[in-house]
């Protein structure tokens, strides 16, 4: 079967600075797949590169068998989509919600943009009343809901999730993340998510990647992480530092 | 913790209250507590009214806000009665706060042993040499490696986790006796975070100050608290010890409790919280 998403020995660097040394990454069609690790360990360079927006030095990045070059087409923005950590920061602050879904939409070319539109915003689950207000209109939940539902309408086969639920409120985040699953669940989409949190990588992966200063550091299932069986290090940390803090007294 | 009873900080029917063009927004409504030399934690989501609970107590409010509240009581000393002479003496010297992003809160434009030199001469005597010295002390004290680097450094040439230590360094150096700590490590990485928190949970508990913690994460408060208040729409919905948060009676917090993602625990779709109107009655 041909990956997903395939990435081989991949380098970033930023003027003299590698983000990235070497990483290599392979998820197959319909999984989840997650990347963890602290701010600077390059995880959401990775996925930047992947959807075109990191300066890649040297590797390769192949989505669904095809290897992407330098610049990226259209066919791959209708393939891959990307959901960002800041719904604050992510959505025009002068457009509706429907102006901001209907850009893909004229970008590609779709005909049947109403329907699409309303199918889209029923899918994240805002209904029509939410569909001509503007962003500041909405809170940091509804918004994220109108990103996910921006990367939705073109019926991607592929998520790239950087952080969608780090801004939010404990309950909200909860809602998003049974969203986000549903969505996988009834489209099979393949995920690519981004966290620092080790549980909600665990409750939303089957595997994942630990990243460390641009390196790849292990790679797990889910299942290691629940049962421990972790050999580096860092991972170990990692995990301690998700339990929570511990009195020394 | 130590046995102590005294009472540092009275909190009674607290009430901040904001114009708006469209009316009056009630941030806190009716708060009351009292804190003794111990580790209370605040809990909330946004807008719960745990920053203003903390500000207000600080001085912070802005000017445009209406404080109201039967008794706010520092130690015996009316704040709402203070002249702003009295509460600027008072903070920083006797209530220090920690703010969340070191990166917005510390002074860019100023080194940071210059920052903690300030705040440590602006309420005592000291000369310039002993200031530096006791500067130097306070950054080893928060486990900076090499203190006399750091002293000389700007903000921007310093991690999020040694901004932090810094700032707490720079809160301490007065000898304050209650500090509030508004999400004070919610901007640093999972491992800094333990690390700071690690530093503070000795400070606190040698100096035998006062801290009040306001958080959005229940877990960690309650594994670094004593006790915990829960605050939902300006309100406190629920006090209790932080060693009985699995006995959690209100549904606010159990819900808050429960709809986080824990590693081993295999919930598919996770609970959600149902809002109820009455719990912001």
């Amino acid at each position: 079967m041909t990956s997903a998403i395939a990435v081989d020995r991949l380098e970033v660097i930023f003027d003299r600075f590698r983000a990235l040394k070497g990483v290599s990454l392979d998820v197959q069609p319909g999984e989840s797949f997650g990347l963890v690790g602290e701010s600077g360990s390059g995880k959401s360079t990775l996925l930047r590169a992947i959807a075109g927006l990191a300066p890649v030095a040297s590797g390769s990045i192949a989505v669904n068998g095809k290897t992407l070059g330098a610049r990226r087409d259209k066919a791959f923005y209708r393939e891959v989509q990307m959901v960002f950590q800041d719904p604050y920061g992510s959505l025009h602050p002068r457009q509706t919600v429907d102006r901001l879904l209907q850009e893909p939409l004229a970008i590609h070319g779709f005909a049947d943009g109403e329907k699409r539109i309303q199918r889209a915003l029923d899918e994240v689950g805002l209904g029509n009343g939410f569909r001509f207000r503007y962003s500041h209109q909405l809170s940091g939940g509804q918004r994220q809901r109108v990103a996910i539902a921006r990367a939705l309408i073109l019926e991607p086969s592929i998520l790239l999730l950087d952080e969608p639920t780090s801004a939010l409120d404990a309950s909200v985040q909860a809602e998003v993340l049974n969203l986000l699953e549903e969505i996988r669940k009834r489209r099979k989409l393949t995920f690519l998510m981004v966290s620092h949190d080790l549980a909600i990588i665990t409750h939303m992966c089957e595997r994942l990647m630990v990243m460390q200063s641009g390196e790849a550091v292990e790679n797990l299932a889910a299942n290691d992480l629940v049962e421990r069986r972790v050999t580096k290090d860092y991972t170990r940390n990692l995990l301690r530092a998700s339990d929570g803090f511990v009195r020394s007294d | 913790m130590s046995g102590e009873t005294k009472t540092l900080l009275d909190v009674e029917d607290l009430r901040v209250t904001f114009p708006t063009r469209t009316g009056l927004i009630e941030a806190v409504r009716g708060v009351s507590f009292s804190l003794g030399r111990e580790r209370l934690g605040i809990v909330g989501e946004s807008g719960s009214g745990k920053s203003q609970t903390g500000r207000a107590i600080m001085g912070l409010t802005p000017p445009q806000a209406r404080i109201s509240a039967n008794k706010l009581a520092f130690d015996g000393i009316d704040l709402l009665a203070a002249s702003p002479r009295e509460r600027r003496a008072l903070r920083g010297k006797r209530i220090a706060m920690i703010l969340q992003d070191p990166k917005y809160s510390l002074d860019p434009v100023m080194s940071i042993g210059r920052q903690i030199v300030e705040t440590l001469r602006t309420h005592e005597k000291v000369g310039k040499a002993e200031a530096r010295d006791r500067a130097l002390a306070m950054l080893e004290a928060v486990q900076i490696r090499d203190p006399s680097r750091v002293f000389d450094l700007h903000p921007h040439e310093v991690s999020g986790g040694m901004g932090q230590r810094a700032m707490i360094a720079m809160m301490l150096i007065a000898g304050p006796e209650m500090m509030i700590a508004d999400e004070p490590t919610s901007a640093l990485d999972v491992t800094v975070q333990l690390d700071v928190l690690g530093i503070l949970d000795r400070l606190v508990s040698e100096r035998g100050m006062g801290l009040i913690f306001i958080s959005h994460d229940l877990r960690l408060v309650s594994s670094f608290c004593d006790r915990v208040i829960v605050m939902y729409a300006g309100k406190v919905v629920e006090q209790l010890k932080a060693s009985e948060l699995g006995r959690a009676q209100h549904p606010y917090t159990r819900g808050l409790l429960n709809c986080m993602p824990k590693i081993g625990a295999d919930r598919h779709p996770l609970p959600v919280l149902d809002r109820k109107p009455e719990w912001a009655a």
